[in-house]
This record gives C-alpha cells, sequence and structure tokens, in this order.
C-alpha cells in the first residue's frame, strides 16, 4: 500500500514544461478598465464604430453585472483594476513571409512545437494552419492562401474586422451575446484578438485548422475571440492550445468562442488545455473562465467538442450546443484533470430544440492531490424537440484520499418522446485491477498509467492525430512519471 | 410588505398564542429561529436547492392561520375510512396539524406515542436533548418558520430494544371551511435496537386550499431498525412542504418511503445524516401526478463517516400538465472511506406537456468508495406495447402494466408485508384514476 501510495504521488507531482517568459519588448496600455480603456483598445485595432458601439454596450452591462457565485470554486478575489487589457508583442507592421516574424517570437513558438514556418510543416507527414496568438494581438496565421484557393477564410478576429465586416457583423454574439454572462459581457468589452474562420458551401476543410494562445505578457488578461462559421454542408476541424509562462499571481484569461453551423455542416472543435496551472503549493496560475457555445443552425448539422483539461488554477467552462435544426447532433467529449490546487468546474450544456435532435456527452474527470474537480452539465428537451435523445456519461477517477471528484447533472425535459439517459460512476483505481497488471510482470507505476491511458482513451480517440498524441504527453506530463 | 416582513408580524402578534400549551423547551428556540427565518425567508427559484418549485409564491398567498385548535365537531374515525383495508395499526390523529384525541399519549410496549405539546411536559430531558437538535434552521428558511411557529404533531419515543407489535400510523388530516395554513412538528427518537415502522398519511377532507409546512426531526440511535413510509394523498389545491431531518448512529437501519399519489404542490425535503459507521440508509419515493401538479423530491444523503451505504431510488410518472422534479444529492465527507451510495431516478412522462426535471448530484471527497448515479427520462417502451398488443392484451391494459411494472420498483421496497400489497393496489387504481382524491368528498376539485 504504502509503495503505491508513493508512486501515485510521484505521478502526481510533474512539472510545468511551457513555463518560461518571451524576453520580446511589449506594447501595453495601463492597469485598469473604465469606459476609456475600451476605447483606447478600440483606437489600437482600429476598429469601425460598429464594433466599438458593441464594446461599449457590453462594458456598460458588464459594469451592471457581478461575478457569479454559484460553481464549485473557491476563486480569490479578482480585482478587475489590477488587470493590463491590452498588452502587443512589438514588431513589424505587416508580415507577408515567415522572415518578417520577429525572431524572438518565432523561437517562441518553435519552443511550444507551434510550426509558424509552412515550409517546415510541409516537410512533415501532415500540416495544420495555425493562427498564433501572443497576448492581444493574433502574430501570424500560416497557409492562408492555399486556404483561400478553396475559398476558406482564415485569419485573425482582427483582420476579419477589417476584411469582411458583414460576415463579422452578420455572427459575431449571435450565438453568445454580449449580456450572456459575466465573463461574457467583460470579454465583450476589452476582446483582443483571436481567430475568425468562414467555410464556404459544400467545401471539405483540407487541412486541420488551429489557434494556438499564449499569455505572455505580465499582468495582462487574455481576453480573445473565435468565430467559426461553418457553410451548408462543409466540414472543418478546428484545434485550440494554449500555455502561459510560470507566475507567482493568478491571470485571466477569459475567452468566447462561437461557432455557427448550418444545414448538413460539421465542426469538430478540440481543445488541449494547457494554461500554466500554479504550482504545488496552488500559487499563481491562469483563471480559465471561457464561455463556448456552437448552434447547429440548420438540418442535419453536427457539432463535436473534445477536450482534454490539464492546466489552469482553476478551469470554468461548458462548451454547450444549441441543436436548433432538425436532425442535427452534438458531442461533447472531455477529459479532466486536476493536481495539486487545481479546480475545475466543467461540463456541456446540450439545449435541444429541434426534431430528432441527439446528443451525447463522455465526461471524464481525474483529480488527485488536493484538487477538486466538478462535472457539471445541462441536458434541455425543449418542448417541440421530438424524438430527441440524450446519452450522458461522466465518471470521476480520485487518485488519492484529499481530493474532490462531484457530479451536477441538470436533466430539464419538456417532451414525452424524449429519452434522456444519464449515469455516472465514482471510483478509485481499483486493486484489483492493479493486482491484475502486477501479476503479469507490470509495475505499479506502469499499471497506473495504463489505466488511466484506458480511462481517458475514449475522450482522446476524438482528438485529430497530433493532438492526441499531444493530449496524452500531456496526461503523462501531468501526472509525470506514471503514464506511459 | 414582503413575504418575511408579513410572517414575522405574525409571529410577533401571535407569540403569548403560540407560546400556550407547550413547554419552554419549544418556546425557547422560537425567536432564534424568527430571527434566522427573517434573513433567509421562503424560498425562491432563486435558491439552487429550490430551482424548479416556487415556494415564496405559494406562501405569499392568504391562509387562515390558527393558533388555537379549532376543533369542529367532527368524529376523525367515523369520517373517515382508511384506502388501505384491514390494516392494523396504532392510529394517531393529527387536525390541521394539532393532535386530536382524549389520550394525549399512549404507550405500548414501552414506546410511547401521541402529542408533541403534550410530551413537551412529560419529556423534559429528552426534549432538551433532541428538540431542534438535527432541524437545520440556518439555511432552510421554511424550516425556521416551522420552528418558531411549532405548536404540536407527534412526538414518539421508543426504549432501548423496544419492539412495536403494531406500526404506528400517523394520519394527518386538513378539513377547514377556510383556507387554512398548517404547520406539523414531529419528533421521534428511537433508542438503541428499537425497531418501529411508522406510517404518515395525507388527507384533506375538505375542498379548500390547505398550506403545510411540516417538520419532522429523526433520531436513530445505534442498532436501531425503522422504517418510515409517507402515503401522500391530498386534492390538487393544496400545497405541502415535508422537511425530514435524519441522524443515523452506528449499525442502525433506517428505510424511507414517500409515496405521493395525488397533491396540488408538494415538495419533500430528506436530509440524512449518517453519523455512525456500517450504517444502511435506504430512500426510496414514488409520485404519480397529473392535472396541473408539482411535485419536487429532494434527498440529501450526508456520508459522515466510513463504512456506511446509502441507496436512492426515486421514480415518478407525470401525465397531463403535471410537472416533477427530482433533486438528489450525496455527500461523501473526506475520510468517509469504503462508502457505497447509489442514486437514481427514472422518470416517465406521459403526455407531451408534462415537464420533469432531475438532478442527481454527487459530492465526493474520499478515494476509496463507490458512488454512481443514473437519472432517466423516456416513455412508455414502444416494442413491449407491441409485443403485449400482438398476445392480445388492449393497449390500455399493456400501458397500465408497463406502469405498474415501473412503479412496482418502488412499492416493493416497502417493508411492512401488509402494507405493501395495499399500496400496490392502491397505486394501480391510482393509475387506472379510480382513487378518490379525498375520501367522503363529493366535490372533484381536481
Amino acid at each position: 500500500m504504502e509503495e503505491q501510495d508513493k508512486i501515485l504521488h510521484e505521478v502526481t507531482s510533474g512539472e510545468y514544461k511551457f513555463g518560461f517568459v518571451t524576453n520580446i519588448e511589449t506594447e501595453t496600455i495601463p492597469k485598469g478598465l473604465h469606459e476609456d480603456v475600451v476605447r483606447l483598445i478600440s483606437a489600437k485595432k482600429e476598429e469601425p464604430e460598429w464594433l466599438l458601439e458593441f464594446r461599449l454596450k457590453a462594458f456598460r452591462h458588464w459594469q451592471t453585472m457581478t461575478m457569479p457565485t454559484w460553481s464549485h470554486l473557491d476563486i480569490s478575489e479578482i480585482d478587475y483594476q489590477d488587470i493590463i487589457y491590452y498588452a502587443a508583442p512589438k514588431q513589424k507592421k505587416s508580415l507577408n513571409s515567415i522572415d518578417d516574424v520577429d525572431p524572438e517570437l518565432k523561437e517562441t513558438f518553435d519552443k511550444l512545437g507551434i510550426p509558424l514556418d509552412e515550409q517546415k510543416v510541409l516537410a512533415g507527414v501532415s500540416g495544420y494552419a495555425v493562427d498564433a496568438v501572443m497576448d492581444s494581438v493574433s502574430v501570424k496565421t500560416t497557409f492562408r492562401d492555399t486556404l483561400a484557393e478553396k475559398g476558406i477564410i482564415f485569419c485573425s478576429f482582427s483582420e476579419a474586422v477589417k476584411d469582411y465586416p458583414e460576415l463579422v457583423k452578420q455572427y459575431m454574439g449571435s450565438v453568445v451575446p454580449y449580456a450572456d454572462n459575466f465573463f461574457a459581457a467583460l470579454n465583450s468589452a476589452v476582446f483582443g484578438d483571436g481567430s475568425f474562420c468562414y467555410i464556404p458551401k459544400g467545401v471539405r476543410c483540407p487541412m486541420e485548422l488551429s489557434t494556438y494562445f499564449r499569455i505572455n505578457a505580465l499582468n495582462t488578461g487574455q481576453f480573445e475571440r473565435t468565430l467559426i462559421v461553418a457553410d451548408e454542408g462543409s466540414y472543418v476541424s478546428y484545434l485550440e492550445g494554449c500555455t502561459a509562462p510560470m507566475r507567482d499571481e493568478n491571470q485571466l484569461h477569459a475567452a468566447i468562442v462561437e461557432i455557427i453551423v448550418m444545414k448538413d455542416a460539421e465542426v469538430k472543435y478540440s481543445t488541449v488545455q494547457n494554461w500554466y496551472p500554479g504550482d504545488k503549493n496552488g500559487k499563481g496560475g491562469v483563471y480559465n473562465f471561457v464561455t463556448k457555445r456552437g448552434i447547429c443552425k440548420g438540418d442535419r448539422a453536427k457539432l463535436s467538442w473534445t477536450q482534454v483539461e490539464t492546466g489552469s488554477a482553476i478551469t470554468w467552462k461548458y462548451p454547450s450546443t444549441i441543436l436548433k435544426g432538425d436532425d442535427s447532433y452534438g458531442e461533447f467529449y472531455s477529459v479532466a484533470l486536476t493536481n495539486n490546487h487545481q479546480q475545475a468546474d466543467t461540463g456541456t450544456k446540450m439545449i435541444h430544440i429541434g426534431r430528432n435532435t441527439k446528443s451525447r456527452i463522455v465526461s471524464k474527470g481525474i483529480s488527485a492531490r488536493f484538487s477538486n474537480n466538478s462535472y457539471r452539465g445541462l441536458v434541455k428537451v425543449l418542448k417541440g424537440a421530438v424524438n430527441a435523445r440524450n446519452f450522458s456519461q461522466c465518471d470521476s477517477l480520485l487518485l488519492g484520499d484529499e481530493c474532490g471528484a462531484h457530479t451536477f447533472p441538470y436533466l430539464e425535459v419538456e417532451n414525452q418522446t424524449a429519452a434522456v439517459e444519464h449515469e455516472a460512476t465514482t471510483s478509485k483505481i481499483g486493486e484489483d485491477q492493479l493486482f491484475y497488471c502486477n501479476q503479469r510482470g507490470l509495475s505499479t507505476e506502469d499499471a497506473v498509467g495504463l489505466i488511466v491511458n484506458g480511462y481517458a482513451r475514449e475522450v482522446i480517440n476524438k482528438l485529430p492525430m497530433e493532438f492526441a498524441v499531444e493530449a496524452q504527453k500531456l496526461l503523462q506530463i501531468s501526472l509525470e512519471g506514471g503514464v506511459g | 410588505m414582503n413575504l418575511e416582513s408579513s410572517y414575522v408580524d405574525l409571529y410577533m402578534a401571535n407569540m403569548d398564542l403560540l407560546r400556550e400549551g407547550v413547554s419552554d423547551i419549544i418556546n425557547k428556540h422560537r425567536s432564534d429561529a424568527i430571527e434566522s427565518f427573517n434573513l433567509l425567508g421562503i424560498p425562491t427559484k432563486k435558491v439552487e436547492k429550490y430551482k424548479y418549485t416556487n415556494l415564496a409564491e405559494r406562501f405569499a398567498e392568504d391562509f387562515e392561520k390558527y393558533f388555537t385548535p379549532k376543533h369542529e365537531a367532527v368524529d376523525l374515525p367515523s369520517l373517515f375510512t382508511c384506502d388501505v383495508p384491514d390494516f392494523d395499526t396504532y392510529k394517531v390523529y393529527i387536525l390541521n396539524g394539532f393532535y386530536y384525541g382524549d389520550k394525549k399519549l399512549l404507550e405500548e410496549n414501552g414506546v410511547v406515542f401521541g402529542s408533541l405539546a403534550e410530551a413537551s411536559f412529560k419529556y423534559l430531558e429528552l426534549f432538551e436533548k433532541y428538540y431542534n437538535t438535527l432541524a437545520d434552521n440556518q439555511t432552510e428558511g421554511v424550516t425556521a418558520l416551522n420552528t418558531a411557529f411549532a405548536q404540536d404533531g407527534v412526538f414518539i419515543y421508543a426504549p432501548k430494544s423496544a419492539t412495536l407489535n403494531k406500526p404506528i400510523q400517523i394520519i394527518n388530516f386538513l378539513l377547514s371551511e377556510e383556507d387554512t395554513f398548517v404547520q406539523t412538528r414531529n419528533l421521534f427518537v428511537f433508542e438503541e435496537n428499537s425497531n418501529v415502522r411508522v406510517i404518515i398519511c395525507d388527507h384533506t377532507l375538505s375542498a379548500k386550499r390547505f398550506l403545510t409546512n411540516a417538520v419532522t426531526e429523526v433520531y436513530v440511535a445505534p442498532e436501531a431498525n425503522i422504517e418510515l413510509v409517507r402515503m401522500q394523498n391530498e386534492h390538487n389545491l393544496s400545497t405541502h412542504v415535508t422537511s425530514d431531518y435524519v441522524q443515523q448512529n452506528e449499525k442502525s437501519v433506517f428505510i424511507s418511503n414517500t409515496i405521493t399519489l395525488h397533491g396540488g404542490m408538494v415538495r419533500n425535503n430528506i436530509n440524512v445524516v449518517l453519523n455512525g459507521e456500517y450504517c444502511e440508509n435506504h430512500t426510496y419515493g414514488l409520485f404519480l401526478s397529473d392535472k396541473i401538479q408539482h411535485v419536487d423530491n429532494y434527498a440529501n444523503i450526508d456520508h459522515a463517516v466510513p463504512n456506511c451505504v446509502s441507496n436512492e431510488l426515486f421514480k415518478g410518472v407525470l401525465d397531463d400538465k403535471s410537472t416533477g422534479a427530482f433533486n438528489g444529492g450525496i455527500m461523501v465527507r473526506r475520510d468517509a472511506q469504503k462508502t457505497q451510495a447509489y442514486q437514481a431516478s427514472n422518470n416517465l412522462l406521459l403526455t407531451g406537456e408534462a415537464r420533469v426535471y432531475a438532478k442527481p448530484q454527487l459530492e465526493i471527497y474520499a478515494d476509496d468508495v463507490k458512488c454512481s448515479h443514473g437519472a432517466t427520462v423516456g416513455q412508455l417502451d414502444a416494442e413491449a406495447l407491441f409485443y403485449m398488443q400482438s398476445r392480445g392484451i388492449g393497449k390500455r391494459k399493456a400501458q397500465l402494466l408497463q406502469l405498474y411494472g415501473f412503479a412496482y420498483d418502488v412499492v416493493q421496497k416497502v417493508g411492512i408485508e401488509a402494507l405493501r400489497e395495499s399500496v400496490a393496489e392502491l397505486v394501480r387504481k391510482r393509475l387506472r384514476g379510480e382513487l378518490a382524491r379525498c375520501e367522503n368528498c363529493s366535490i372533484n376539485c381536481g
């Protein structure tokens, strides 16, 4: 038993590998949040009047709101006046080729394993296009031209505002209105950059699209927006990754992701979230309070969320799907691993509106050491959602006797033809399972790894290849020493 | 004037009446309780625990409130015939919240049962030790309200190793010419190794609106074996809130079964704390709702110590425009290792307008546990219907068969054998629509 505890301890005492700081000149604005800051951000980004109006409306609304307290999280008070709302790495104005990117920045992303150099990627086996965002600006979007040939728009949010204002105007805020919640309102007021993606009718995106978020500057918050529109019959697989330096204070990340899926289209959105989780004693780390929501607008639309959450001091998000079109389908696959003093309150919402809509939720929580991990989900079947079907499975694995695992599902059914099922289990790694592995010559350490890996496999398998590998590595790092 | 202060004023105005007829042990809790109530208020839907049931709305309605028992010239035992035939029990009658009968305290095999008010004088020590120790006046507004206004109800005391030869049947009657607000307070103390079954039946005898706010404290000593069955059968104009607070100690067994046959708005709060190792708790519930009824069951099982087992099962059949809710909670505290806790909620929707909300929650802080929960919402199985119909069973009969089967999962958990079959029959009658809403009432108030 003691040996097992020792191994579990080793397994759960991994170190964060992305905690370095890039020494780059950064343009920041003073700390604090008031209307002038909102105007300043808008001016810095040379935004049109309508966007400024949107920001100001959101800001004024935000001022009337208070931070919600219903979550199962212990959040130290956030001083919204003590945050820098805009930080941009200084670089040359226009980027025409990779050589124009600041070498320091390039190196940063190289170090993170994010290729900004298309040539290098092409030399590899498979490529994926990246929009790299550091602090409040997009550094570089790769493969834009290749994608443009197919009519796909993939660029930073700021560029989209300039180049495709009609599209942005039409869809921005249509899934997550600025008044949706406290953090959505904050984001709508001060968002920096983000990614915009539009897949035209009938186009199957030839490569994985991806956004990489990096917090670098000190005392800043990161507030980015992602807007994805998949027009009729199109397909895209979208990836999101994120890291931040190790710092003693908590940094706030409050993003918005909006996805619109039209008739017969399919969007796969995958996240490997690895913000800095804080040190072993719970000092520092990123507060990851994100609003992610998609709508299956047309018939037979499909939206699939996959998330691997290993980072952040506190993760608080519910990627949701509104199933509006008939026969539309929503999926949510999640692995949330909390270690040390991390906390997570995450899950999903599936809102069934259309007929014959289906949804599936698979959530795997792993808690270690002093962490707390909650699943919170809502399955709502509205009156008109004839033959709606949902299946939810939420399992929790406890590694240690000082952590917590909680499940808060909400089922709201207003249609008799609906079939909604929820099941959940909580347990630790079975001694019989370990014994079985030991008996067959596996060390306890390997056995723990094997079991955790198998436990998360159903979700990991949903990730695109490159990410699946990364996600497995991440689980490995987060549970250092055991997972193989 | 807001709702809270109207109740506080009511309390202030009737303080003397409230204090009459009960001992100071009950009275001394009143002022703290009303203060606490003033802060908490009646829960609205904004309170997470009451997300699906708006009690404030009902409590704001205009009800007559009596602080001296108003026993009209009625003979309850003759007026009422139990729906359960040939059922032999010790009967305790409560009329509009007050004990009814000449002999206030009965004693059988050492077990004392009867009026709470009367007992508060006679069993000072017991009241000192147990009264208002389990009830949560700090977070539950309706409980605090009850504590402030408590005047009577049922008291049961089973001494060490006492076994009762018949179940105790508490029959709550609501009979009034006016819309009436009723608050009952029960205290059950079961000493070591005692063995008692209690049935609580709720009936309305007049077609007036009633609001009942009942609080029951149950102390289960080590190795006691207790069963509590609630049969709720009130008409659709009534609102019934029950709050049970159960504390189980070492190696005790407590089974509760809440069966809601009729009722306008019903909210059952069941709070169990497993306070001693090797306890066993079974909490079951079944509700059959139609018209515009609303039934909300809240059950929270708190595993405070290791090695306990708990099992929750709640089922609901919802017809017409009725709504149902299930709020389940399992809390496994740090160090409550080797806990086994199961929780399930199954619901059947029979019409397009019925709605159901389920919220089965787990909160777990110990690792060596086996906990699971499940919730389903669905409809009658079309294939099973087809199967039966193809074998000559009429559609209606086939549907009923499925419903019986669905409900029987809970009914079969009733431990009192004589009652089990009768409950099954009542449920069958209820599903066929044959069960009287209230016995001897000619007005169809549904």
